[in-house]
Parts: C-alpha cells; sequence; structure tokens
C-alpha cells in the first residue's frame, strides 16, 4: 500500500479520497489554491502543499506544479477525484512518468474513452449496443432511404459539421424520407456551410441509466450494478439513484453485461462507468464511458455496502479486486442530490459568496458529503457544488422520504442554493413514482 | 444620457465582446463574465454606442459593479 497519497482536487471529494486513506493507514496530502487557503480539504490533510493562483489552470490543472507538490510533500500516488485532470491522459502519463502510481485507469484508457465517437465505435466492436446510425454521411436521399431500413423509424437527421450532431429534422415514416432529407440538407448547408447528414436513431424520452464496473491489473472485472441520473440540467445531473426504478430484469441483465465485456475489452483497470440511454421497449445504447470515480458514486456505496475509493487505492496498488461478483449485492435503495450555489429564481446563476450558516441533516440512512463549513468562501473560480445529500432505505419510498426530509433539516445562508428546486423534485409525483426520463427539466416538469 | 452597464452576478471578466464606439443593439453582450464554469454575458439594456468599457478581461469583478458605459 502506498506511503502517502495526493488528491489533486478540492472539494467534497478530495475530503472524501482523504478518508478512504486514513482507512488503510495512508499518509494525505491535499494541495490547494490561494483561494482556497482555509479550505476544508487542506486542514483534513496531514499535509498541504500551495500551487498557485485561484484561477483552476494555474492551480489545480496545472500538470507541473502538482507533480512538483508531489516530489516535495513525498507522495508516492496521485488521485484526482473527479473534473479537473481526472480524465486528461496527460497527466495520468506524467504520473507514471514521476514514478507515482495514478489512481485511475491507464492512461491509454482515458485516451481511448475520450474520444467520444473512437469509444462508441470500440465499444461497437466489443459487442456493446450503440445508438444506431449510418456510418457515417449519407451521400443523398436514395442512399438514406437505403440506411434508414438498417437504422429504423423513428430516426433523427443530423449534421454532420454540426459539432455534437445537431439534430436537424426528426422523420417517423419512410415515406417522409426523401422530403426531410431534401429540407434538412438545405438548412445544413446554410447553418454550418456544409450539408452533409448522417442517420441516427430517435430515442423517445430515453432513460440515463450507467453501469459502475471495477477491474483490477489482473484480469477481475465486475459490476456493482445500476444508477439512474435521467434528472438532468444542462448535462448536470440532479438526482441520481440505484437500483433504476422498474427496470425490467432482462434489460438490466443486458446492461450489466455488455458493460462488463466493454470494459474487458479495452483492457480497463480500476473504476469506471458506461453510460447508457434506455429507451421505452428495453433497448439499451452506450453513450460514453467515464474513466473516473464519479460524483454520484456514493448511491453505489450505500447499496452495496462497499467502499469504492478504498477498493481504488488497493487496485492502484496492485491488489486483486477484493469482491467476487456473486458478493456484490444491491440492498434497499439509495439516492442523491447535490446542493449547487446557484440561485433557481434567477435561471441558475451562480451565486457565489461566504457561508454565513451551514446546517446539515443528520439521522438514519443519511449521509452528507460536504466541501464547504461554515465560514467557507464559494469561490467563483470553481464548480458550484456545495453538498452531496445521500439517503438510504429499505426501499424507494423510504429512501425517498429520507432524503426529502433531508433536504428540509438542510439550510444554507450567505448564498443562493437549489435546495428549493431540489424540493419541488423530489415532490414531483412522476419522481415520487420513479417514472423518470432524461426530458422531463427541459420540458418544464419542476417549473 | 450615458446609461452604465453593471454586472448582474459576481465573476471572472472572460471576454470584453464590445469596444468603445461600438453600437450595440438591446439584448447584444457587451462583455462574457466566468462564473463557476459558465459563461455568463453581460447584455446591453438597450440599443446605444458603448462609450466606455470599464473593465479587462481576467479582472475580478462583483455584483452590481459598472462594467460599461452607453452613450
Amino acid at each position: 500500500m502506498f506511503r502517502a497519497v495526493l488528491v489533486a482536487n478540492r472539494g467534497e471529494i478530495a475530503r472524501r479520497v482523504f478518508r478512504a486513506c486514513r482507512r488503510l493507514g495512508v499518509g494525505t496530502i491535499a494541495v490547494y489554491s490561494e483561494a482556497d487557503r482555509d479550505a476544508p480539504h487542506v486542514c483534513d490533510a496531514d499535509r498541504s502543499a500551495l500551487l498557485g493562483p485561484a484561477p483552476a489552470r494555474e492551480s489545480y490543472l496545472d500538470i507541473e506544479r502538482i507533480l512538483t507538490a508531489a516530489r516535495a510533500q513525498g507522495a508516492d500516488a496521485v488521485h484526482p477525484g473527479y473534473g479537473f485532470l481526472a480524465e486528461n491522459w496527460r497527466f495520468a502519463e506524467a504520473c507514471s512518468r514521476a514514478g507515482l502510481a495514478f489512481i485511475g485507469p491507464p492512461a491509454e484508457a482515458i485516451r481511448a474513452m475520450g474520444d467520444k465517437s473512437g469509444a462508441r465505435r470500440l465499444m461497437a466492436a466489443a459487442g456493446v449496443p450503440t445508438v444506431p446510425g449510418s456510418p457515417g454521411p449519407v451521400a443523398d436521399a436514395a442512399e438514406a432511404e437505403a440506411q434508414a431500413a438498417a437504422v429504423g423509424f423513428p430516426l433523427i437527421l443530423k449534421a454532420a459539421a454540426g459539432g455534437g450532431g445537431i439534430g436537424l429534422a426528426r422523420v417517423d415514416r419512410a415515406a417522409d424520407l426523401a422530403a426531410a432529407f431534401g429540407a434538412a440538407t438545405r438548412r445544413a448547408q446554410a447553418a454550418f456551410g456544409s450539408g452533409a447528414l448522417y442517420l441516427e436513431r430517435y430515442l423517445e424520452r430515453p432513460r440515463h441509466v450507467e453501469v459502475q464496473v471495477f477491474a483490477d491489473a489482473h484480469g477481475a472485472v465486475v459490476h456493482l450494478h445500476e444508477r439512474e441520473c435521467s434528472l438532468q440540467r444542462r448535462h448536470q445531473k440532479l438526482l441520481e439513484e440505484s437500483p433504476a426504478p422498474g427496470l425490467d430484469p432482462a434489460t438490466k441483465r443486458g446492461l450489466v453485461e455488455a458493460a462488463v465485456a466493454g470494459a474487458r475489452a479495452i483492457g480497463y483497470v480500476n473504476a469506471g462507468t458506461l453510460e447508457f440511454l434506455v429507451d421505452g421497449r428495453g433497448g439499451f445504447y452506450f453513450i460514453e464511458m467515464n474513466t473516473r470515480i464519479q460524483v454520484e458514486h456514493p448511491v453505489t456505496e450505500e447499496v452495496t455496502g462497499l467502499d469504492l475509493v478504498v477498493e481504488q487505492l488497493r487496485v492502484a496498488a496492485g491488489e486483486r479486486l477484493s469482491w467476487r461478483q456473486a458478493e456484490i449485492v444491491q440492498r434497499g435503495a439509495a439516492m442523491e442530490v447535490r446542493v449547487y450555489a446557484e440561485d433557481p429564481d434567477r435561471n441558475f446563476l451562480p451565486s457565489p459568496g461566504t457561508i454565513g450558516r451551514l446546517e446539515l441533516p443528520a439521522g438514519e440512512g443519511i449521509r452528507v458529503e460536504s466541501g464547504v463549513e461554515t465560514g467557507s468562501t464559494v469561490s467563483v473560480h470553481y464548480d458550484p457544488l456545495l453538498v452531496k445529500l445521500i439517503a438510504r432505505g429499505g426501499g424507494r419510498d423510504e429512501a425517498l422520504d429520507r432524503l426529502r426530509a433531508a433536504l428540509d433539516a438542510t439550510a444554507v445562508e450567505g448564498v443562493r442554493t437549489t435546495l428549493p428546486f431540489l424540493k419541488k423534485v423530489l415532490d414531483h409525483p412522476d419522481v415520487r413514482r420513479g417514472a423518470l426520463h432524461t426530458q422531463m427539466v427541459e420540458q418544464g416538469a419542476f417549473r | 444620457m450615458p446609461e452604465e452597464i453593471k454586472a448582474h452576478i459576481t465573476g471572472v471578466v472572460f471576454q470584453v465582446v464590445a469596444k468603445a464606439g461600438d453600437r450595440v443593439g438591446a439584448g447584444d453582450p457587451v462583455i462574457v463574465l466566468e462564473s463557476m464554469k459558465m459563461e455568463i454575458p453581460v447584455e446591453a439594456p438597450r440599443a446605444g454606442v458603448v462609450r466606455e468599457i470599464t473593465v479587462q478581461e481576467g479582472q475580478t469583478v462583483q455584483e452590481g459593479d459598472t462594467v460599461a458605459v452607453l452613450d
């Protein structure tokens, strides 16, 4: 096991990793920017090192400064947390070159999964379903019609030149394709300077379900079941839970088998998550893989009773996985919400400031992961996540009730937070009955 | 009648979009602030000519600070 781990991060995740280190008797080293001199994560660590000025690129994103701090403080391993450099394969490689263990996957796996379309091709080759689509741009309406049979309806025409694949037209029937293709080609030409289009199956109100995987360097790969994260706003997850409510057992089996096969195919090591879209007919499609510990890992820990961060350290130290697949059981239900320093009354504008008073919930089944305390400064320079609240219950209703009560027991003064919005979310009848999909927020369900 | 354009949030000036002498329409971005990993434009409240930009890129501004003056 390691002598001392440097955590190249801040806030709640740095504190979470330090806790895992203490459980293993490993020393802890914090790094911080000038804005974070008095931050809780700095106080939590055995030792700490100043990186530089507040802007992240001069501190938490500066690879050289982090490696210098690691050497000076006697670290033999680095944990990247999430965000910042966590999915930067150059950082993982630089750590290895500096003789430091990187607590995460091999640099090559980070790089392969960081190229999102390359990742989908790799997963498809490993037999993991991806959203059906044409292999590339189609030449004309006749070729579109030929491809459409394999893609299936409804489908969406996307501009090949539109970053992120801007959808131009939804087509429900083969008879409508030729006319829609002509119109979409003209629109793509006008908007992007290229009329090239490709086809992709349109998923109606899909759910976002992800599978936690874990692999060691000795060839063992397991899954730790699924998490439902359908409720999102601006690509930020709002509510995460395990198990996914009402997920068909056959779909669940397909998802976890595909996730393990995908992780195995790329020689993955350590904790990772494969994200899927699930449609109303039980079809599931790989969208991307996150090659890091995720913000929402506590819900998996709460239902499995396992410590993912402790295991990350063990696996990075070369140990074999502590668990066999059959021993990893989902018990009860767990849910997490993220409290952000954003003002829901002003279209979620950031709300930096100083926390004058902070009251956090406690009680049976409640877990709190906080990056701040009373007196903490919430800086404009970093992510607005303040606190994660997690509730566990014998079943989903109990977890939900406990989480709702926990929101009432939470008070943050000095900055505006998303607490009132989260209460609205948990009170929504569709959320209470577990009928979730990824378009709920944009369709205005919680206004 | 000159009018001061004020920042509606606290943040760091990410980009100065308009310069002195530019004609802007109501709702046009004058500067872009970065706060908590979000880019948030500060817009002209009405049409007019920019008399002065009073901030520089990289500068921290508080909510209510003047960032530009509109003629």
